[in-house]
């Protein structure tokens, strides 16, 4: 994306950048994209804009680690203008598409077109994940090396199972051949059996299959012993039991490189909030147990979990009507995703600067991105928000094209001002 | 929404009839002791009464079934209600799109009340969310979840041959629970109406997670599950279980899970065996059991028309008592 070459000047904000371990009051100086100076203006600065950001947080522009645009494939969903401006309006300054898309994110041509329109809208920018085997089918290697030569951060098979070890092994040495960070959803295909809700007492009340705790479980300690074995680089998507949680903070005190994530949802949600077919809260992987729930929050408080997103799955109306097992899974995340962080904070579970931390630089440490980081020199993506706004989520004035989230009517914490993209103001309200 | 208030107004009067959890001890009583008045009804020569009369109701069946929506379909002719069977094969619908066009199809059509079964649990509810408000659903089986119809004309049966203490009773289910949406509602029907003791005996592969917590004892061995039992329910074994890796072979769950005249010994004298259909001769019990003098199988069925008769009146009588 093409720098900005005008200056701003954000002034009187709590800048919290926890990459530079920043919690203080301080004027941002920005110019040519950059961030040119923290506290004290260089000389002969002459700001074009100025923000007056008192009372409010001052941090790096959100990395939301998963987030499905729908584009190429879906667009009756949502399209990469109209969810790039929804993750701009949420702070949010860079997305990452799994490579799910249709077609999917196994040839250079995928990616740059992703790249484009990304780039026409203007709103966010987007990195991707390429396919870790040819149409995520996973028999075939897909062509890695030029997927990343074409820009991808990473490679993973998405929700699609890798039913071969065999072939998993291959696949993890192949990239671990070019240093590429493999994302794991840690899901055995055999043990899901093709389940829509966490296997426990809701599950067995509503009649529902249920995918197993072991699903998760099994599939963690296949890939544990894969990724020691080829040394590969690895982060894990999407965890929803404590148990994982525990088995990755093993290997991760092991040594082994090791990452992983939450997706918001399953902070707040658990299966009992299916009780009633609900199918604004049908995901896969499933919303698991309240004991689940407080252990996750627990291994993102103690930095097991380095990362939080919104796994955004945007849908149309129709995708959600229906009897609960022939919906569509997931949910429109991008709206809610730093207001339900707040909420976190409100509720002691995350101190605010871990929160920034497990929006911006754990993710951006994950991704491999230059970004979540304010230090002199680095991109100016910024995300101004007031911290004590607060207001009530309402499904029809969401910006994403999604209107699917079981969220409706919570009080959200926190309102974002502004949101800088290279220095470039992609979003003010009003 | 809550599953109580879909199914039960205001009022506390029946709105549709989805699943036996949300209801409660009184309007399951209500149903019975209705049923019961029906009951009459059918045995008489001329077997109408004009409860129904100009009413529309739509068989709407997604899934095969014959005795179901066969006696579903006499039932409501014994109300006098004008009756459509649609049959929908599995392959000309699945999305939840299709589901919801083609109710508003039938609703244009001023349709009064829907009996739908499905394969996907919760498609009544669904339905039931969706429908016009003067329409009715009434839950003919929506996949492992509910079929609640059944489980009250089993409850009937056993309240005609036990009498109406079912807290002095030890009611037994045998069988593949996971699948069965029969047992989910029988189990929850029993409790409700207080007995006194609720057995399921069944291999760990036919159980599913926290089977406890629907609220029964489980049993792996079947003579001790079925030791002085006043009732045993035995529940059909799908062949399709044969093929995964949930049974060895239907020889070896006969062996251990088949009712026999000789294991049924091992119960109360007067036991009374129940099974909601289609039998599996051989495989969960003894033709010699299921044709035998403690077998009320076919009078299961026989109570389904009543039974069904009443609560069909019942989810109706609510629209007519708010049109007045």
């Amino acid at each position: 994306m093409p720098a900005d070459s005008t200056s701003t000047l954000i002034r009187g904000g709590r800048v919290i950048d926890p990459a530079n371990n920043v919690d203080a009051v301080q004027d941002l100086y920005i110019a040519n994209g950059k961030v040119v100076a923290l506290g004290q203006a260089p000389e002969g600065f002459t700001p074009d804009t100025i923000i007056d950001a008192s009372k409010h947080i001052v941090c790096p522009g959100l990395i939301d680690i998963c987030a499905r645009l729908r584009e190429p494939g879906q667009e009756q969903k949502a399209t990469i203008a109209s969810e790039s401006l929804a993750a701009a309006s949420s702070g949010i300054t860079t997305l990452c598409c799994p490579p799910d898309t249709n077609p999917v994110i196994d040839t250079p041509a995928v990616t740059e077109f992703i790249r484009l329109r990304a780039e026409a809208a203007g709103h966010a920018r987007i990195v991707t994940l390429g396919a870790l085997t040819q149409s995520l089918a996973g028999e075939h290697l897909s062509e890695m090396a030029a997927l990343r030569q074409a820009g991808c951060v990473g490679v993973s098979n998405a929700l699609q199972p890798i039913i071969n070890p065999l072939v998993q092994r291959r696949a993890l040495e192949y990239a671990a051949t070019f240093d590429l960070s493999v994302f794991l959803y840690p899901n055995d295909h055999w043990l899901a059996n093709n389940g829509c809700a966490h296997e426990g007492k809701v599950a067995t009340r509503l009649g529902l299959r249920g995918i197993p705790e072991a699903a998760e479980t099994v599939a963690v300690a296949r890939d544990l012993a894969l990724i020691e074995q080829t040394g590969v680089r690895a982060h894990f998507c999407r965890l929803t039991t404590g148990r994982a949680a525990r088995m990755v903070a093993r290997a991760q005190f092991d040594g082994v490189p090791v990452t992983a994530d939450v997706a918001m949802p399953y902070l707040y949600l658990s299966e009992m909030d299916i009780s009633d077919f609900d199918t604004s809260c049908h995901l896969i992987p499933p919303l698991r147990t309240v004991e689940d729930r407080q252990q996750l929050r627990d291994a993102l408080q103690q930095g097991t979990l380095t990362a939080v997103c919104s796994d955004h799955q945007p849908h149309e109306a129709d995708a959600k009507l229906g009897p609960f097992p022939a919906t569509e899974p997931g949910i429109s995340g991008l709206d809610s995703l730093l207001s339900l962080g707040l909420r976190l904070v409100d509720e002691h579970a995350l101190e605010l600067p871990d929160l920034v931390q497990r929006l911006t630089a754990g993710p951006a440490g994950i991704l491999g991105l230059p970004y979540g980081n304010l230090a002199v020199g680095m991109t100016a993506d910024v995300c101004i928000f007031n911290p004590s706004d607060s207001w009530q989520l309402d499904s029809n004035t969401m910006r994403s094209h999604g209107k699917n989230t079981p969220f409706a009517g919570w009080e959200m914490k926190g309102r974002v001002s502004h949101t800088l993209l290279a220095g470039k103001q992609v979003y003010t309200p009003g | 929404m809550s599953r109580q208030s879909l199914q039960i107004d205001a009022k506390g009067r029946l709105r549709h009839f989805l699943c036996i959890s949300g209801l409660n001890h009184q309007l399951i009583t209500e149903i019975l002791d209705t049923a019961e008045s029906f009951a009459g009804v059918t045995e008489q020569t001329v077997k109408k009464v004009p409860l129904l009369r100009g009413k529309t109701i739509v068989n709407l069946f997604f899934e095969a079934s014959t005795r179901t929506r066969t006696t579903f379909e006499l039932a409501a002719k014994r109300l006098s209600a004008d009756v459509l069977n649609i049959n929908i094969t599995q392959s000309s619908t699945v999305k939840g799109e299709t589901l919801l066009d083609t109710l508003r199809n039938l609703e244009a059509m001023h349709v009064d009340m829907f009996v739908v079964r499905h394969a996907d649990s919760g498609a009544a509810h669904f339905i039931a969310a969706n429908v016009a408000p003067h329409v009715s659903v009434i839950n003919a089986g929506d996949g492992w979840h509910s079929h609640p119809t059944q489980a009250m004309l089993d409850m009937f049966t056993i309240r005609r041959v036990k009498g109406p203490d079912f807290g002095a009773l030890r009611v037994v289910i045998v069988g593949d629970i996971m699948h069965s949406r029969v047992a989910r509602s029988q189990i929850h029907a029993l409790n409700l109406l207080n007995t006194g003791d609720v057995r399921i005996v069944a291999p760990k592969t036919l159980l599913p997670a926290h089977t406890a917590s629907l609220g029964a004892q489980i049993h792996h061995d079947l003579a001790t599950g079925i030791k002085d039992a006043d009732v045993i329910i035995m529940l059909r074994l799908q062949r399709e279980r044969m093929q995964g890796a949930m049974l060895p072979s239907e020889h070896e769950y006969f062996e251990l899970f088949g009712l026999t005249e000789e294991k049924l010994a091992i119960a109360k004298p007067d036991v009374t065996v129940m099974h909601p259909g289609p039998i599996n001769r051989g495989v969960e019990m003894d033709s010699e059991v299921a044709d035998g003098p403690r077998s009320v199988i076919l009078e299961q069925v026989t109570h389904g028309i009543a039974v069904r008769m009443a609560i069909m009146s019942m989810a109706m009588s609510r629209r007519e008592k708010e049109a007045s």
